[in-house]
């Protein structure tokens, strides 16, 4: 049995997950709380590769980061290195899919707490960093783990715009749901149930996870 | 000293108010709505006012376009209406968080009846408790001054008397201009050296209209 669709899964999903917690967290942080001008347009454009079929959305990153793309271009100039069809794309094509649900999380996460509490800690003049990591972020922490958990499942289980901007290259772009599509196509059906039985083994143990540990601590310092 | 003045357009009328504290209790009376919690926010740097001047002994801490002094940076303690205490800290992270001095807060914590409570968390103390933990917390700070937004509202009638005395005992042991608002005119009558009577984001000084507010 050849592992590689195991370890890319997982390597693709862990670092686009941490791409995704930071920028995810950073922005809601930043624009959750605000009202400004535009503010609903750029929500909107961050939660569209929610509702778009994933193909769009390949389609769309072809379009950037292909060889005559934007981006693609300049790399391929300045660096003579191209993104299509390496592991590089499939981390990619999962940030963009996986974003929307992170940053959705993130945001409620920063709206469910009494903006007065940080307000408070400003008071006794506590620097915007120190308000962050004592104040918002461990507030926050129960709705972004779950932000965290969802976005990786989500990242693991992308599959069509991998497909569109990584293609199918056996041990360097065929992650654990493009194994089972093209096992089945290839009529290998062995395969294609072991690949299954991982995945929902790995997305069953992760939400299960994730309410285990959010009824044991979420309620713990909840307000009266 | 602590010297207000402030314009601002709130959404159903101007807020438009004039007034200095000593070292004294200065309460904000009105009904809900009538821009008490905006004052205080102005004053602490939470909101912005359009226009005006507010000054603190010697320092300008906003002054129309020119001055706005950070909230970190105006050293005023702020005791909020739902207390706004820090739900995943104890009581004494709570207090200790703005702390500048050890012993001073120790004290603090005696005079005020919760050294008992410093391993408790929020969640777990009676409401009088975190109105006691919510002005420590704000003192511990050591501030020029301190605004509280009706710290009474929520307790209940013997809690509330007993607040009463500890805030004058506070006020009595650090002098410093100390605002309170509330829209409770006995509470208003037996606290403050002086009342403002708020109507409309106006201060409206007789006190026949306090009594038409009130009803």
């Amino acid at each position: 049995m050849n592992y590689s669709p195991l370890i890319l899964s997982l390597k693709t999903a862990t670092i686009a997950t941490f791409i995704v917690f930071v920028t995810g967290v950073v922005l809601a942080r930043l624009i959750s709380r605000n009202s400004f001008r535009g503010k609903s347009v750029i929500e909107a454009i961050i939660l569209l590769p929610l509702v778009l079929p994933p193909t769009v959305v390949g389609f769309g990153l072809l379009y950037i980061f292909g060889k005559n793309g934007f981006i693609g271009r300049l790399l391929l100039d300045w660096f003579d290195f191209q993104i299509v069809f390496t592991w590089y794309a499939v981390v990619i094509a999962a940030v963009v899919v996986s974003f929307p649900l992170m940053y959705q999380s993130a945001s409620a996460a920063f709206r469910q707490y009494d903006p007065n509490i940080e307000n408070a800690a400003y008071t006794m003049g506590a620097s915007k960093w120190r308000v962050f990591w004592t104040i918002s972020f461990p507030l926050a922490w129960p709705g972004l783990l779950a932000g965290l958990v969802l976005s990786f499942a989500r990242a693991l289980g992308e599959f069509g715009a991998t497909l569109m901007l990584a293609g199918y290259i056996p041990n360097v772009t065929d992650t654990i749901p493009l194994a089972i599509y093209f096992a089945v196509e290839s009529g290998n059906l062995e395969a294609a149930k072991f690949w299954v039985i991982i995945i929902v083994a790995l997305g069953f143990s992760a939400i299960l996870w994730l309410n285990w540990w959010s009824k044991r601590n979420m309620m713990r310092h909840v307000q009266k | 000293m602590l010297i207000v003045e402030i314009q601002k357009r709130l959404s159903h009328f101007e807020l438009d108010v004039k007034f200095s504290v000593a070292n004294e209790i200065v309460v904000l009376f009105g009904p809900s709505g009538s821009g008490k919690t905006t004052i205080l926010n102005c004053i602490a740097g939470i909101s912005k006012p359009a226009a005006g001047i507010i000054r603190l002994n010697d320092t300008i801490l906003f002054e129309n376009k020119k001055v706005f002094v950070p909230i970190q940076k105006r050293n005023i303690g702020y005791v909020f209406q739902d207390y706004a205490l820090f739900p995943h800290m104890t009581v004494w992270k709570n207090i200790a968080y703005g702390m500048q001095n050890e012993s001073f807060v120790k004290n603090l914590m005696k005079e005020l009846r919760i050294e008992h409570l410093r391993d408790k968390y929020p969640s777990e103390i009676s409401g009088g408790e975190k109105q006691r933990v919510a002005i420590a917390r704000a003192i511990a700070t050591e501030p020029d001054a301190l605004l509280l937004d009706e710290p009474f509202s929520a307790l209940d009638n013997q809690t509330r008397v007993k607040g009463h005395e500890e805030l004058l005992r506070i006020h009595k042991l650090w002098r410093i201009p100390i605002i309170l608002v509330t829209h409770h005119l006995e509470e208003a009558k037996k606290l403050g050296n002086r009342i403002l009577y708020l109507h409309e984001g106006k201060i409206r000084d007789s006190e026949m209209n306090a009594n038409l507010i009130q009803s």
